[in-house]
């Protein structure tokens, strides 16, 4: 059976395991707010701690026929399909930016309502497929 | 218990690298040709897709590989079994090198889709974080070559990087990050085509021998490095 030196490693691993776990939750109510990478729109409709003029992460889809785009800045509406965001940014967008994709804005929140980006990233959804495996999905939906 | 001295080992090892080696490459001449020819391109995303069929297989291999080690270092530190450490040794560069590839790939993956190189969400974060921990664990081997102290080191490190596992593979479900969530999952249908679905694997298979092929390599180094100490010892 387990001898006098396996049973005192064992117990120095315990006590390892205890400190890592202590260390672990104090890191993790510390960090709560800032492990999140953004805020969906809504959040900011609720919170009030959220100053204006400060620079502020939003994440959301990009709604349907709202992007404006003139020589000088692109605007359009990000939503989380409760509360709408209007964004402002001059600069190029990446590839994948297009209407109904999500999208993360990086800037300066004007008001609750409009924010001007200094940063878009694009994001993707978890769904990979062949061009004609959507087109089929799109004629089925109809 | 013949059977596992090292001198046996090392037969077995020497035959393993041997047909591990006629039948890598075709593999990989397979799941490359499948991965950049044959599989279609994403509706979305186009050609850039195929950063997927190298990025995921090395993000897996670097996190098993570290639950491996991790596993065997905490065994090695309880019962002192010899071929563990030996095993951990010579796994742990290769972890390092498949999590270095895929956050490498990931960062030329996420320059054409997100529009960044880099950006400090959960998934990216607590994926450096493995990194860091698989640097550490090469310089631990490096530095503390006392007998007494290395155990207990890998022990702490391997405590401490293996609860980083789930928070890397949950990261994308608890917290709102840039990375998309995970398209293959344990249970249910994946959300990747199996046009797609089939390189994949295939790249996996290639690249889990390629893994097996340079750790039976440097565990046969670190064998004849033991034989050779207990030659000068005699």
């Amino acid at each position: 059976m387990l001898t006098k030196k396996i049973k005192t490693r064992l117990s120095f691993l315990i006590s390892i395991i205890l400190i890592t776990l202590c260390f672990l939750i104090f890191i993790y109510f510390n960090l709560k707010q800032n492990i999140l990478y953004f805020k969906t729109p809504s959040e900011i409709f609720i919170n009030n701690q959220i100053k204006e003029n400060s620079m502020i992460r939003v994440g959301g889809m990009v709604k349907k026929d709202s992007i404006r785009q003139n020589n000088k800045e692109i605007r359009f509406i990000l939503t989380d399909y409760k509360k709408e965001l209007i964004v402002v940014y001059s600069g190029t967008v990446p590839n994948l930016f297009s209407e109904e994709q999500g999208a993360v804005v990086e800037g300066v929140l004007n008001d609750k309502k409009y924010l001007i980006a200094d940063r878009i990233l694009a994001k993707h959804d978890e769904n990979y497929m062949p061009p004609q495996m959507k087109k089929i999905l799109k004629e089925n939906a109809k | 218990m013949d059977l596992f001295s090292f001198g046996n080992v090392i037969v077995y090892v020497n035959k393993l690298i041997k047909f591990i080696n006629s039948i890598f490459f075709v593999i990989l001449i397979i799941g490359l040709s499948f991965a950049l020819i044959f599989s279609p391109v994403d509706y979305l995303q186009g050609d850039t897709v195929r950063i997927m069929y190298v990025h995921v297989p090395s993000a897996w291999i670097g996190i098993s590989i570290f639950s491996l080690i991790a596993i065997s270092s905490i065994l090695n530190f309880v019962f002192k079994i010899k071929n563990l450490f030996l095993i951990v040794k010579s796994l742990a560069p290769i972890g390092l090198l498949f999590t270095c590839l895929s956050i490498v790939t990931g960062s030329l993956w996420g320059k054409p889709t997100w529009g960044t190189w880099w950006a400090w969400d959960a998934r990216l974060t607590s994926m450096f974080m493995l990194m860091v921990f698989y640097i550490l664990f090469i310089f631990s081997f490096k530095y503390f070559k006392n007998k007494e102290y290395l155990p207990k080191i890998l022990t702490a490190l391997s405590i401490l990087g293996i609860i980083n596992i789930p928070i890397i593979k949950y990261s994308v479900e608890w917290w709102s990050t840039l990375h998309q969530p995970a398209s293959i999952k344990f249970t249910g249908t994946s959300s990747i085509h199996s046009s797609m679905l089939i390189p994949l694997f295939l790249m996996l298979l290639a690249l889990l021998l390629y893994c097996a092929l340079i750790f039976l390599m440097k565990y046969k180094t670190e064998i004849i490095k033991i034989k050779k100490q207990n030659i000068k010892r005699l």
